[in-house]
């Protein structure tokens, strides 16, 4: 079947099988390979989205609910060829080890900050408790948090 | 990536923009299984658990959505997800509904999974599930054939099954609101991001005490007592509870933090 | 804002030089690959534990849609078998299975579901066989190895069967008696490496018969070597190159996608991706081994160590793949880091049909910590020492000796780890009442404050840097120099997320004294091996390789006045003796090359009725030698602090009958956000006189030590043994 969404304000069209995620379809099929497959059960974070203007799992998005909606993925935080503040914390901070959780871990953080511009620390732990990561402890994510936040 | 050479499997995909769509198709594809937000349906695709002829989408049909007040009740749509359930003033009418949603998964999670769902999957874990029994819940459902009510605990028939008929969708839920206090309280093994190994919600209004618990019996149970009860109600609760052992914890463990858990939350609701 | 990349030199905090990528999500992921006409392999596998294989019926399957190839042990090339250290391993099983979720047959269609639907119409007949699943029984069952793989290469022989390894360590007087002892019998659970890009990779065909593997991994060349002869190709006929790796911590030491992606590829002459999912890769991986260990301390009456004396027995389950190094590096650090007399360890490795073990960060030395801190506990409580007291009365350092009669020489400040960990500030009690984020049970809202209590818990522990027991280490590596002054590294040494890329590069920039530094891609086909990133060694090796390549190809230009230089150096740290198969004592200088400690102070509450637990703080004091880059220093004690926390707290995987039932992370937990607390870490930078630049690793210790200090934390909350992990809640309640 086929289907049209905006991905990163770009439109975009695809022919899916009907049992197809989000998520596939955004790294297998339109070229956007940075949301990640770790768990593809909703319980990891590492292919969250902005799905229109929420932060999802795409993995947990049927592709064929995505026809007709607005997709950010971690490829279109940045504008003018700049990074988005949170990248630039992640990576200023130390916060990326393996960096598969990553793409997952900043478009999370994004949703954050737009949501609530000063976190403390326990609105910033909750806000990430969606998104797992094996490598860091933590600790650098939340300081690349604050960092972004100017906190 | 190449073209498929041959067709995938026979798996379609039905989005209607109404509840009449809806309904229609349902009662056509009787085997097409409802999707709203996917936190459980997909994972049963993702890891081919499950190939149903079709999935209906209900993400677009707006008479699903959102909440009303109405005659001291307050209905709840299908389609009401956990983080809208944690806003105010909804937060405040449903207080022990919104501490489940915030245990449940993650943001993410939470942003997607919907009450409805919960209904529909009907797990013993279900989280919303607990809060909905002690706030007396009517399950709306219909189908082409018409609408019926029926209280939560008739909806919830076992393990993963409902009441539902094969042409019927899950409309919405109504809950009495604003009446006396209520708390839910979830215990997992990790501090965020589980499902309840086992979990309590109390409700204390009119002299009356009900719990509900999740993770200790087939269904979540509702248990009532009178106040003047409240001393041996958590072995009441305890004592209705038959709960297993699993991956996620033991029946003995399961037994005693019930009993725990009345306890604190009867310390809560009747301070 | 904006990120400085600054090019920095050997001790300086330098960005990770894929942070940009990796953050954009533009970073090319194993799973990430694709390739023009690319098909997609499965992988069928074993329901049982244990079953013979009567048959296997492939005829309906490849009949279905999209399916180019269906293959099973008839058509692997070459070797049948494989493995790590010892061919025990079926590349596909033939005769009979294992363990669950054993490799049966492999499927290449155009899409993953018309490989998942083609897999289901092959037909495997099976036997059912009884598992072996209990450790303790394993050497009176019936062998599941009688050709005995292990055996026959200088360990000691035991002629039980199952046996992998069996070590006997005898050390002084054996029988040599203290004014007090003290004894407990500890275990620990399976624990899962659980890292989140899961087992994937591409393989393409070279259309001369060869085929290049882009995989996720942690040493290319050994796996090229394990590769190459099940294909029955030479070694250059197969190029391994890493492709991005989503974690590893030992389980991608162990080969996972990389002969059945290329047995298909060669098979179709197609690109073949293959991508387990979560559910697989928690069976298409080695798993910590879970331990059952019986100690006994026996001291003076003012506390001095006089003999300890362990039995460890560890579960290997169904093949071999590094357990006799885990089996042999839980002996030698089952006392701990603390001067002992006299000791007596017997360490135990035995195949079963449960989960296959192997190398995971902290590699034996993880198990026997717990055990070893929770002995000096209780022989502190005996004796009404300090616990801290009493650790630094024994700590081990330079001029003291191993069990295994290694005098230890280079750094090995233990005293100073256990002084500056004990020094660091506890945090006060915070009041009540508070968000319930920031109580045990967390967003569960369990409590308001009713039954949680507060524990302070210490501990400390020790491990190996390097391979061991005259095991042939070494790193390659390469370096041009082009006529403009532009120098190209080329060491095939894995990038697994640790960052041993930046080192790379700030060894290299410091040796040439240029900013003008790229890293060429890490494969097997332009340089030597630079072996495995693993046992915290790849900071030292590389380090030691680049340099010496460096230098040498400085040295070439001048000899030649100028111009383009390419030269390959190989980097050996000391030679290791192996262990003497009856005493367990080291045949020459050294077993091991060196060592890193770390000392940890956790506060803990519990929720003492529920058995929830909130970790609150932790303090740590590390050996680093030299830190490299301390940003990425401190970010692999803090990551590695994580993973022994989960496995205080929460990480199991649990078998009935040997068939996993949690694979999925619904149900095997690793911390989140909300688990882990602050880490306060001290680097403690006595330089390692062996190493290059004083350097050590620096990713296991932490692993090694928070285990067992977070437990100390629960046991002081509780007045509770906890003498398992992951600690239980029923334990915690006394159910």
């Amino acid at each position: 079947m086929r289907i049209e969404l905006r991905v990163n304000g770009e439109p975009c069209e695809a022919d899916v099988w009907a049992g197809e995620s989000l998520l596939y379809v955004l790294r297998e099929r339109l070229g956007y390979p940075g949301s990640k497959n770790a768990c593809e059960q909703g319980e990891c974070g590492s292919c969250s989205v902005l799905y229109d203007g929420k932060l999802v799992c795409s993995c947990l998005v049927l592709a064929a609910q995505a026809d007709g909606h607005q997709v950010v993925t971690v490829e279109g935080l940045g504008e003018d060829g700049r990074l988005h503040r949170v990248q630039e914390a992640f990576v200023a901070a130390g916060a990326v080890q393996c960096g598969f959780c990553t793409p997952g871990l900043v478009v999370a953080a994004v949703d954050l900050l737009a949501h609530n511009a000063s976190p403390n620390d326990d609105e910033i732990r909750e806000a990430l408790s969606g998104n797992l990561c094996r490598c860091t402890g933590y600790a650098k994510i939340f300081d690349a948090v604050r960092l972004a936040a100017g906190t | 990536m190449q073209e498929e050479a041959t067709t995938l499997g026979a798996v379609d995909v039905l989005t209607p923009r109404t509840l009449e769509e809806a309904l229609r198709l349902k009662s056509e594809t009787p085997g097409a299984v409802p999707i709203q937000g996917g936190t459980d349906v997909m994972v049963e695709l993702n890891f081919d658990r499950a190939r149903p002829p079709a999935l209906l989408n209900l993400n677009e049909v707006a008479a699903l959505r959102g909440w009303s007040r109405t005659n001291g009740r307050v209905s709840l749509g299908a389609g009401l997800t956990y983080a809208e359930a944690m806003e105010h003033p909804l937060a405040e009418l449903l207080p022990a509904l919104a501490e489940a949603a915030r245990t449940v998964g993650g943001p993410q999670i939470r942003n997607r999974g919907t009450v409805g769902g919960n209904l529909g999957t009907a797990s013993p874990a279900g989280d919303a599930l607990p809060p909905l029994l002690v706030a007396g819940a009517e399950v709306n459902v219909a189908s082409v054939r018409g609408e019926r009510t029926l209280p939560l605990h008739e909806f919830l028939v076992g393990p993963k099954r409902n009441a539902l008929a094969e042409d019927e969708l899950i409309v919405g839920v109504s809950v009495a609101a604003g009446a006396g206090r209520e708390t839910f309280l979830k215990v997992g093994p990790r501090n965020a991001m589980v499902i309840a190994v086992v979990s309590l919600a109390l409700r204390v209004v009119d002299g009356e005490l009900l719990a509900a618990f999740g993770s200790a019996g087939p269904v979540p149970a509702l248990v009532r007592a009178p106040l003047e009860e409240a001393s041996s109600f958590p072995e009441q609760v305890a004592a209705a509870a038959s709960p297993i052992d699993d991956v996620r914890g033991t029946a003995a463990y399961r037994r005693h933090a019930l009993r725990i858990l009345a306890g604190r939350a009867l310390d809560r609701c009747l301070a | 804002m904006s990120v400085q990349l600054e090019l920095g030199r050997v001790g300086e905090v330098v960005p990770r030089e894929d942070g940009i990528p990796k953050v954009t999500g533009q970073f090319a992921y194993s799973s990430d690959l694709q390739a023009a006409g690319m098909l997609w392999g499965h992988t069928l596998r074993s329901p049982h534990s244990h079953a013979r294989i009567v048959a296997i019926e492939i005829s309906e399957a490849v009949t279905m849609p999209g399916v180019h190839a269906v293959l099973t042990h008839e058509d692997v090339p070459g070797e049948k078998l494989y493995g790590l250290e010892f061919q025990d391993q079926p590349v596909l099983a033939f005769e009979r299975v294992r363990y669950f979720g054993e490799p049966v047959a492999l499927v290449a269609a155009e899409h993953p579901e018309q490989a998942r639907r083609a897999a289901e119409r092959i037909r495997v007949a099976y036997e059912p066989l009884e598992p072996i699943v209990d450790a303790e029984r394993a050497t009176e069952s019936e062998s599941l190895h009688p050709e005995r793989p292990t055996m026959g290469h200088g360990y000691r022989d035991d002629p039980r069967p199952n046996v992998v390894r069996s070590l006997v360590i005898r050390h002084g007087d054996p029988d040599a008696k203290g004014d007090v002892s003290v004894s407990g019998v500890y275990e620990v659970g399976i624990q899962d490496q659980a890292f989140l890009g899961p087992e994937s990779g591409l393989a393409v065909p070279d259309g001369e018969g060869g085929v290049d593997v882009y995989v996720a991994t942690q040493w290319l060349h050994v796996d090229r070597d394990q590769v190459a002869p099940c294909l029955g190709l030479q070694p250059e006929q197969v190029r391994i190159h890493l492709a991005g790796v989503g974690g590893a911590f030992g389980g991608r030491e162990d080969l996972s996608m990389q002969v059945h992606g290329a047995m298909l590829a060669l098979h179709t002459n197609r690109p073949v991706k293959v991508v387990y999912d979560r559910q697989e890769s928690f069976v298409g991986h080695i798993h910590r081994h879970p331990a059952k260990i019986w100690a006994e301390h026996r001291a003076t009456r003012d506390g001095k160590l006089v003999n300890v004396r362990v039995r460890i027995l560890l579960d290997g389950g169904a093949y071999a793949s590094s357990s006799t190094a885990v089996t042999s590096n839980a002996a030698s650090f089952a006392c701990g880091p603390y001067a002992v007399d006299n000791a007596l360890i017997e360490s135990l490795c035995v195949y079963t049909n449960n989960p296959p073990c192997g190398a995971m960060r902290g590699f034996g030395a993880v198990q026997v910590c717990f055990a070893h801190e929770a002995q000096m506990d209780k022989l502190a409580a005996e004796l009404d020492i300090d616990p801290i007291e009493l650790r630094l009365l024994n700590a081990l350092g330079p001029g003291g000796s191993l069990p295994t009669g290694q005098r230890v020489t280079g750094a090995l400040p233990v005293a100073e780890v256990i002084r500056r960990a004990a020094a660091l500030p506890l945090p006060e009690p915070e009041e009540l009442p508070r968000d319930p984020l920031r109580v045990p049970g967390g967003s569960g809202n369990t409590t308001r404050g009713e039954g949680v209590k507060r524990g302070v818990g210490f501990a400390v522990g020790f491990k190996n840097i390097g391979y061991s027991e005259g095991f042939d280490d070494y790193t390659a590596a390469r370096v041009r120099l082009a006529a403009d002054g532009n120098a190209e590294v080329h060491c095939a040494a894995a990038e697994v997320g640790q960052g041993v890329a930046n080192v790379i590069l700030q060894v290299a920039r410091t040796e040439l004294g240029t900013d003008d530094v790229t890293l060429a891609p890490h494969t097997t086909a332009t340089v030597d091996s630079a072996g495995s990133a693993s046992a915290s060694r790849m900071t030292w090796m590389a380090s030691g390789a680049v340099r010496d390549a460096c230098r040498a190809a400085l040295e070439e230009r001048e000899r030649n006045g100028g111009g383009e230089v390419d030269i390959e150096r190989i980097y050996r740290h000391p030679r290791t003796s192996p262990l003497d198969p009856e005493t367990g004592q080291t045949t020459g200088e050294r077993s091991h090359v060196a060592y890193a400690c770390a000392a940890m102070r956790v506060v803990a509450e519990v929720d003492v009725e529920l058995g929830l637990t909130r970790v609150v703080w932790i303090g740590t004091a590390q050996d680093v030698g030299k830190a490299v880059n301390p940003q990425a220093v401190t970010g692999q004690i803090e990551g590695g602090t994580a993973q022994g926390l989960g496995l205080a707290l929460m990480e199991e995987i649990q078998t009935r009958d040997g068939l996993i039932t949690n694979a999925s992370f619904t149900d095997y937990l690793i911390p989140t956000t909300l688990d882990m607390p602050p880490v306060v870490s001290e680097l403690v930078e006595e330089a390692e006189p062996d190493a290059p630049y004083g350097a050590k690793g620096v990713g296991e210790p932490p692993t090694v030590v928070s285990t067992a200090a977070v437990v100390a934390a629960l046991r002081a909350a509780t007045g509770r043994d906890l003498a398992r992990v992951p600690v239980r809640p029923d334990e915690i309640v006394g159910l």
